[in-house]
């Protein structure tokens, strides 16, 4: 890794300039107090004690306690939340990439009748607002369930099926326009030496797309991380996945906003470690490689 | 749903053999049989998308578009099939723009209009700065690229609690900084409620919405191929030049897409405005979700908001067609 | 070609989501039936301090129900930001529990559904009798003149807290019985950076709330008898002019509360920055702000003169919890014993106690631990002067039309802009217009 980076860096044909470097330095320092500044107000509200949480702002807080840290545990079942979110982010990923390289790659490398209905088609299902699919779908599933026995409400099988829908029509437009930047020479190359289609898309258009996909896998599975409304209707306390199920420090009357930073806090962790596992994926395109 | 899809292969003979040489070499490949293999391939391709679309979207979709014809209020919503149709006066309730109902529906169009054009361009502004600053290798650079996704790792509700926090008047980091700091303004100010709320609405917007932008352009940067660059190099293009010859335009596929999404889950965003304001968003603020909210789950009149969505749905039809025409000419690339 | 195949698209289309909607709906069975006598589905709403919390709390009752009857309930504790959503879609698909936890003021939209169990005379009697319950919390579960769509479990009912040190060191030996000793009491409380009254401007309900009990006051229902919406007649007006005008007029709110809404005020109280809030049992949030107990005392909430009682000196909303049995249970007869099991005297005693609640069972209420001195204003205030809030199928579009009325009127006198009888009745007109009956 260091050494590819390394090459890279050498080659670099920026050989950038100061007013560059300058600009950079400020974008970046400006960029990165943006993205911290409520990251830090939710470190510091996680760490005081309830009645200091709403209090007036410090920059340097005082009184501090990890005993939210302790307690997020028992106020919620969070451990199983986190389990099921993973689960079901985790499996509609997985769907909702496969068949949305399915079906860009049959878009992007084919002509055939219907194409643009289906573009145009998949791309106005996300031009109605959310809340109305609600009980339309609710209702499907439900009818589903009585007719055939398939549980599909109150279970992380119906959940998976949703959420990797809703990441379709993005997935499918943003994979199409990258396999359309990546030349047709490559897996028609493949295909004169025997290859058939199937096994051009996997030996040649998928590696040269990893950046692509490593994307829309985020994409998808944060799709699925974060969704609350159908999450909050579909699931049940076995099924109930975190994002909803965050909302348990809040009850009535009273609102644990420290144990709501923390437990925010500690379930972003190892989804930021993913990142920056997957970051050598998208940084390391790998077309290069396979044009050469 | 099925059968109309698997009939296809059999006229997909008829269809147009290849776009695919668009530009591209056309080699000797024994035709024929391969047109017969190909026909149907794409469909097959495109099968599990379709009938995954139609479960989850579509019919709910046109399950809404019916909806909006009926009188479905509370007394019809246990069933269904008895709810009276009303033909189009779900629609008349919400076009008549000099009735409180439509007229505050207008205004919140207006204000949703505002708020997406700059909610999505400063997104984009920021993740394609970003994007493009973060191209090329030095230190901190990998702390950075995760840091920047960091807003979309944090479960929006939280997120947007804590900027609600900030936002306080009496107690929030916003007017603590501001106010008591730097003394910019004479008195604190509201920044959740009045008008001033559409500048929070933005902030928090663009504050969750930019790392999405960001991580799109930095995955379609690594395709440039470098020989461009080095070519241009060689031309004696300096890095701004070459970023505005040779980045921006290789960027323009991504782009167009990205853009458009932005635009269309930010036109219908519920979250944020939700949960910073709550049931009611300030009139400054008054996005077109909650409208639309308010006209079916709080009123469990879902006739009216279903009617309410498909104007929407009309509406951002013909921007995104617009769109499309505008930004796909003088492209070679004919998928849309 | 094309055309023929678009068009047997949308005929198979239309047929899917005709098929969908004539589904729709598992309510048509009438009277529910007995068909899995062993079990129950119940969803609890989120009473205690967390929903772990109730289920610790719950289940020890729900096993001496199984050990009485046999009959095993499936508990599921329900979070409040779910609760509505989930009942809808219950409704909708005829997919739910058998018993359910409602908010109160939900009571006349649900029961329009004809999704909900009525509780008629029969029914009634087979939990004991309607006499067992208390009036005002009966008259919240349903339209008047019709059977209830649920039984009471628990109630509650607004008192005045107040911060003794603080009047004390005003110089205040009671707290104020009318309002006008209130704004008198509450200038004096008004200085140095503290204020009298906390309010929760940008929360819909409570705003809802507090205009609805002075608009009892003033002789306003915001309904008339046809359960039209009515909100501009003069007692309405300045019922919502009196409410705004503590911040406005009198300033004994501070003008940040117009944007609260999560409950800051009872944060204010506990830190000391205000000395009175009108609220329904805050003991547990004081102390779990960290305020002691004997800091507070608590007094029944001002009228315009006089002593509380029924009419014109209501000086409350009912608030609480009923419950409700799906009418499409599959266990009828077991979900009325567990229904009974619930507001049964001993039950309500334990439950009650551990969530601070006032029983709605009459009998129960003699236990000792509600007359301690916060339950005791609370229980005769339940008693005595508290009114439902307008029991029609349109609540909730009442309470966003009116709440935010009355939030924007907060947020407008915040800014400092002057709040007149026009600009109030102005408001409220476009509230009302927003009304579809």
């Amino acid at each position: 890794m260091p050494s590819r980076d390394g090459r890279r860096a050498g080659r670099s044909p920026m050989a950038a300039p100061r007013s560059f470097l300058w600009t950079r330095r400020v974008v970046l320092t400006l960029l990165a107090g943006f993205v911290l500044l409520p990251v830090y107000v939710m470190i510091s509200s996680s760490l005081k004690p309830l009645q200091d949480v709403s209090g007036k702002f410090r920059w340097i807080p005082r009184g501090l306690t990890v005993q939210p840290y302790v307690d997020i545990w028992d106020t919620v079942p969070l451990a199983r939340y986190f389990v099921n979110s993973l689960i079901v982010a985790g499996a509609a990923t997985v769907c909702s990439v496969v068949i949305a390289v399915f079906a860009a790659y049959a878009v992007s490398r084919y002509g055939f009748r219907g194409k643009r209905v289906f573009t145009v088609t998949v791309l106005s299902t996300q031009m109605f607002p959310g809340i109305l699919f609600l009980l339309p779908l609710f209702l499907i599933f439900v009818n589903i369930g009585n007719s055939t026995g398939v549980a599909l409400y109150g279970s992380r099988g119906g959940l998976i099926l949703t959420y990797l829908t809703f990441s379709l029509p993005f997935s499918i437009w943003m994979l199409i326009g990258y396999f359309d930047s990546i030349p047709r020479d490559l897996d028609e190359a493949a295909m004169v030496d025997g290859c058939g289609p199937l096994r051009a898309l996997f030996r040649v258009v998928v590696p040269a797309a990893v950046p692509g996909i490593v994307a829309v896998s985020v994409y998808a599975f944060m799709t699925a991380w974060g969704e609350v409304l159908f999450a909050s209707v579909m699931t049940n306390d076995a099924t109930r996945t975190l994002a909803v199920g965050l909302q348990g420090y809040a009850t009535q009357n009273d609102v644990y906003w420290n144990q709501a930073m923390a437990a925010s806090l500690v379930v972003s962790v190892p989804v930021v470690a993913g990142f920056l596992l997957l970051q050598r994926y998208l940084v390391a395109g790998l077309t290069a490689g396979a044009v050469k | 749903m099925t059968a109309t899809v698997t009939t296809d292969p059999g006229t997909g003979k008829q269809a147009r053999g290849t776009t695919r040489g668009s530009g591209g070499a056309r080699r000797g490949i024994p035709r024929i049989p391969d047109r017969i293999r190909r026909g149907g391939l794409p469909y097959l391709l495109l099968l599990p998308a379709v009938l995954l679309e139609l479960l989850i979207h579509l019919i709910p979709m046109v399950v809404g578009i019916v909806m909006s014809f009926r009188q479905l209020t509370q007394f019809f919503i246990g069933n269904w099939g008895a709810a009276p149709w009303t033909g189009l006066e779900n629609y008349e309730i919400a076009v008549d723009f000099d009735a409180p109902i439509g007229e505050a529906l207008l205004h919140s169009f207006f204000v949703t209009c505002v708020f997406t054009f700059f909610a999505v361009g400063l997104a984009w502004l920021f993740g394609v700065t970003a994007a493009i600053m973060l191209q090329e290798s030095f230190r901190g650079r990998g702390f950075l690229r995760t840091l920047f996704l960091v807003p979309y790792a944090l479960p929006v509700y939280a997120a947007v609690i804590t900027w609600a926090f900030m936002f306080q008047r009496d107690n929030g980091l916003v007017n603590h900084v501001l106010h008591d700091q730097l003394g910019i303004t004479d008195q604190p100010s509201f920044w959740l409620i009045g008008d001033n709320s559409i500048y929070a609405l933005i902030v928090v917007s663009v504050w969750k919405g930019w790392p999405f932008a960001f991580l799109m352009l930095m995955a379609a940067l690594q395709n440039i191929p470098r020989e461009l660059y080095e070519a241009a190099a060689i031309d004696g293009a300096g890095v701004w030049q070459q970023i505005r010859r040779i980045t921006m335009p290789s960027l323009r596929p991504v782009n167009q897409v990205l853009v458009l999404v932005l635009f269309l889950w930010t036109f219908n965003d519920f979250n944020t405005p939700y949960v910073l304001f709550g049931k009611a968003a300030p009139a400054g603020a008054d996005l077109i979700s909650i409208h639309i909210y308010q006209s079916s789950f709080v009123t469990w009149n879902f006739g009216t908001g279903s009617a309410m969505s498909v104007l929407l749905l009309l509406f951002l039809l013909v921007v995104t067609a617009v769109y499309l025409f505008l930004t796909s000419r003088g492209r070679k690339g004919s998928h849309a | 070609m094309r055309h023929l195949r678009a068009a047997a698209a949308i005929t198979l289309a239309v047929s899917v989501v005709a098929g969908v909607t004539a589904c729709g709906g598992g309510t048509s069975s009438d009277g529910g039936s007995n068909e899995s006598p062993k079990t129950l589905t119940y969803w609890a709403s989120n009473q205690g301090p967390s929903i772990e919390a109730d289920k610790k709390i719950l289940t020890p009752e729900l096993k001496k129900f199984e050990k009485e009857t046999g009959i095993k309930v499936k508990l599921e504790v329900v979070p409040w930001a779910d609760l509505l959503n989930r009942i809808l879609a219950a409704t909708t698909s005829g997919q739910g529990p058998d018993v359910l936890n409602i908010g109160n003021t939900w009571s006349a939209s649900l029961q329009s559904t004809g999704a909900l169990l009525p509780w008629d005379d029969e029914n009634f009697e087979a939990i004991g009798g309607r006499d067992r319950f208390i009036d005002s919390a009966v008259a919240s579960a349903g339209k008047e003149g019709e059977p209830p769509a649920a039984v009471p479990l628990y109630s509650l009912s607004y008192a005045l807290y107040y911060n003794k040190k603080m009047f004390a060191d005003a110089g205040i030996t009671a707290p104020p019985a009318t309002w006008d000793q209130l704004v008198e009491d509450g200038r004096k409380l008004s200085k140095d950076g503290k204020w009298a009254l906390g309010a929760e401007g940008s929360n819909l309900s409570n705003n809802i709330h507090q205009t609805f009990v002075l608009g009892q006051q003033h002789g306003a229902d915001f309904f008339d008898e046809q359960g039209k919406a009515d909100f501009t007649s003069d007692g309405a007006v300045a019922a919502v002019k009196q409410y705004v005008d503590f911040m406005a007029k009198d300033r004994i709110i501070a003008p940040g509360n117009a944007e609260y809404a999560r409950n800051q005020s009872l944060t204010d109280f506990a830190k000391g920055r205000t000395a009175m809030v009108l609220w329904q049992a805050a003991a547990t949030t004081f102390a779990a702000q960290g305020m002691e107990p004997e800091d507070w005392g608590v007094a029944p909430v001002p009228v315009p003169a006089g002593a509380p009682g029924a009419g014109k000196q209501t000086n409350s909303m009912v608030a609480g919890i009923n419950m409700a049995v799906f009418r499409n249970t599959r266990n009828i007869d077991g979900a009325k014993k567990f229904v009974k099991f619930m507001t049964s005297d001993a039950e309500q005693k334990i439950l009650c106690k551990t969530y601070g609640s006032i029983p709605p069972v009459k009998a129960a209420q003699s236990d000792p631990a509600f007359a301690a001195p916060e339950l005791k204003v609370l229980r005769d205030t339940l008693a005595t002067s508290a009114a439902p809030l307008p029991q029609v199928p349109n609540e909730s579009q009442f309470e966003t039309a009116v709440g935010t009325a009355v939030k924007e009127l907060f947020a407008d006198a915040a800014a400092g802009s002057p709040v007149t009888t026009e600009s109030v009745k102005a408001r409220l007109e476009k509230a009302q217009q927003t009304m579809q009956s």
